[in-house]
């Protein structure tokens, strides 16, 4: 090819396969990130997608008048009468090993939903009731089709004999897939059909809510501060430098300070999301203090000029015209920090937030747990019924996440300004 | 008016550092009133320097030391009884690259007599908002859209609303520093205009690059080299006959 503009060509050639070749490498880079990103989150979901089914099964109760005393309706024994109905189901069952192996189809929590039902409605004594029970996590499991039917007998779940009174209850059409509401309206247990994750959910809510009060105002504060009246001497460089590490120590240590110094010294109540907050408030101040500062040292001079050169005071010239402008990145910087803050585990181990707690906290001072040590709680149990569990909390987690990034987005995008 | 031909903006013997480095030596010269005075000379001569220490506005940068005496409408504001505030209220200034607030043009206006307090009720402020952009040959080009950012207008407009601003808070000097640098001669041929009805009611000092512009505008002219005032009175005299070698090499364009 022979034209006036040849006489750079080689040169030019080699320059534009360099282009190409760092264009390919950049797309493969996003391709690698994307698909490790799909992986991560399709395993995920596909695992916790199971903890959104719950495993009923009916059973008919008689309500025997003789085992129920009208005048103490609560006091009864439920989980008897759970039994009794389940051997009148299967009468052929008699050795006392296969007794217990059919007990354990239904939940432990059947002889509570019993004793709510005959307390809410006394009139059911004497007769027959048709109802259903939330089944094992072990039928939970085997109806999901997470366990083996077949191989070594000894090496399964299931027996074939209870597999055979399984297949009866299913032929008859007495056990059912239904939504677990459960796992979003319930605390903890050790009963992996029965955990839910609101406990953990409320009190991460709590804890990012103690550390957002905290670590934000004072964050933009000190920010403010430093970067606009603060004289620029060796103090001041001290203690930049003291900032720029703290964001740097590994979040365990702020953990023992909180245990420390709010635990031991102040006596603020243990596994309180209080606690939680404050400890998580420390880790998150530097990372929000060092991203204000950035994003008030954005804001072009003439803006300060034109404020001062008119008589406003140096507040008002902050307050008016600086901060408003910097709050996009001050947020940016926030949401960075509480995303860290809402993953956060070791801290919280440190304070006592690691506790089987059951009952869903009510205020900051109660005991309560987080998601992520929720999570590391669940991982670490050995029943099988856990391992969906664990996931769905994860995606818990990662929709807490996104929706609290939104509100940031949001609010950001509302309180832009241009210059 | 009765402050026509007295003097303003007083300076003696002002001297300034920026830590050790000396930026101006013993300025002393005199601004009349309801003049425009022009400070020409080669960049980093200090002009920019002095003009700032008329509003205090060096009092921004840590290292920034001043000596001597500025009296402006006979106070003298490096006192300690002034405040730097209610001084800049006094002393408005208008930038070289046009900075109005992202806000609404209104917002933009009203923003200086808001702070003061300057106005008891809206339709005060209202109008005093126009009256002011009307001053700044701004109203017939912005009255339909008030409520519009000020970022949005163009460059000239923008820097007539920045001097529309400073004019809100009547002030008694307005300080330009090369108001006109980053515009187009259209745009500078209007806010040159806009100066020269402007020294009816106000002081203008006005820092420039072109000695053209100075002599278009100005009535006196100071010319500052390398941190000193070389020469310093009527615009005619300095163009036509100037006394220093200096002055005379820097408007004929041998230094600069």
């Amino acid at each position: 090819m022979t034209n006036s503009f040849t006489d750079i060509t080689p040169s030019l050639r080699r320059r534009h396969a360099r282009e190409t070749r760092f264009k390919w490498m950049g797309k493969i880079a996003i391709i690698i990130a994307v698909s490790f990103l799909l992986v991560m989150v399709g395993s995920i979901a596909w695992l916790g997608s199971g903890a959104l089914k719950q495993t009923r099964v009916q059973l008919n109760v008689h309500l025997d008048a003789a085992q129920i005393d009208a005048a103490a309706v609560a006091d009864a024994n439920y989980g008897k009468l759970i039994k009794t109905a389940l051997l009148d189901r299967f009468p052929e069952v008699t050795k006392r090993r296969d007794k217990k192996s059919l007990y354990g189809l239904v939940s432990y929590d059947a002889a509570y939903a019993l004793h709510d039902r005959v307390v809410a409605e006394p009139g059911l004594i004497g007769q027959d009731l048709r109802m259903w029970f939330v089944a094992s996590d072990d039928l939970d499991m085997l109806i999901k089709g997470n366990l083996e039917t077949t191989g070594d007998e000894n090496r399964r779940r299931f027996s074939d004999k209870q597999l055979g009174w399984i297949n009866s209850l299913k032929e008859e059409g007495a056990i059912k897939s239904v939504f677990n509401v459960a796992f979003f309206t319930t605390g903890d247990s050790r009963e992996p059909e029965l955990a839910g994750v609101l406990g953990a959910f409320v009190g991460t809510a709590f804890t990012l809510l103690v550390c957002f009060c905290l670590s934000f105002p004072i964050g933009i504060m000190a920010a403010i501060y430093l970067e606009e009246f603060a004289k620029k001497n060796r103090w001041n460089d001290l203690i930049e430098v003291n900032i720029n590490n703290l964001a740097a120590v590994p979040s365990i240590v702020f953990g023992l300070l909180g245990l420390a110094v709010f635990l031991n010294v102040f006596g603020l109540p243990r596994s309180s999301p209080l606690v939680g907050g404050m400890v998580l408030a420390l880790m998150t101040l530097p990372t929000i203090i060092i991203a204000a500062r950035a994003a008030l040292r954005a804001v072009p001079p003439s803006i300060r000029e034109a404020a001062l050169g008119i008589g406003a005071t140096q507040i008002q010239t902050v307050f008016h015209h600086v901060a408003p402008l910097a709050l996009p990145g001050m947020l940016t910087g926030a949401i960075v920090g509480m995303a860290r803050a809402l993953g956060e585990t070791a801290p919280l181990l440190m304070i006592g937030m690691v506790a089987f707690i059951v009952d869903i906290p009510g205020s900051v001072v109660q005991p309560a747990t987080a998601l992520p040590v929720q999570i590391f709680l669940w991982a670490d149990s050995p029943e099988r019924a856990f391992l969906e569990k664990t996931s769905a909390a994860i995606i818990v987690l990662i929709v807490f996440l996104i929706l609290m990034n939104l509100v940031a987005i949001l609010l950001r995008n509302k309180y832009s300004q241009r210059f | 008016m009765d402050t026509k031909g007295k003097i303003q903006v007083s300076a003696k013997d002002v001297n300034v550092f920026y830590g050790d480095k000396q930026a101006l030596q013993n300025i002393t010269l005199d601004v009349k009133s309801n003049k425009v005075t022009s400070f020409i000379g080669p960049s980093g001569c200090g002009k920019t320097t002095f003009l700032k220490c008329i509003n205090r506005m060096n009092d921004l940068i840590d290292i920034c030391r001043v000596e001597g005496n500025i009296l402006v409408a006979g106070q003298d504001i490096y006192d300690k009884s002034v405040d730097m505030v209610a001084l800049r209220a006094h002393v408005g200034m208008v930038f070289q690259k046009p900075n109005p607030f992202p806000k609404s043009i209104f917002e933009n206006v009203a923003y200086g007599m808001k702070i003061h307090n300057m106005t008891s009720s809206k339709s005060e402020l209202a109008d005093r908002v126009e009256d002011s952009l009307r001053r700044a040959a701004l109203w017939d080009e912005v009255k339909d859209r008030l409520d519009q950012p000020g970022t949005g207008l163009s460059g000239g407009q923008q820097q007539r609303l920045c001097i529309a601003r400073t004019i809100a808070v009547q002030p008694k000097v307005i300080l330009m520093d090369e108001p006109a640098s980053a515009l187009d001669p259209i745009a500078t041929a209007k806010i040159e205009e806009l100066i020269h009805e402007l020294k009816q009611n106000f002081t203008i000092i006005i820092v420039t690059h072109s000695m053209q512009q100075a002599a278009r505008v100005s009535q006196q002219t100071a010319f500052f080299h390398l941190g000193n005032l070389v020469e310093f009175g009527k615009t005619t005299d300095i163009f036509t006959n100037p006394q220093d070698e200096r002055t005379q090499n820097y408007i004929t364009g041998r230094i600069g």
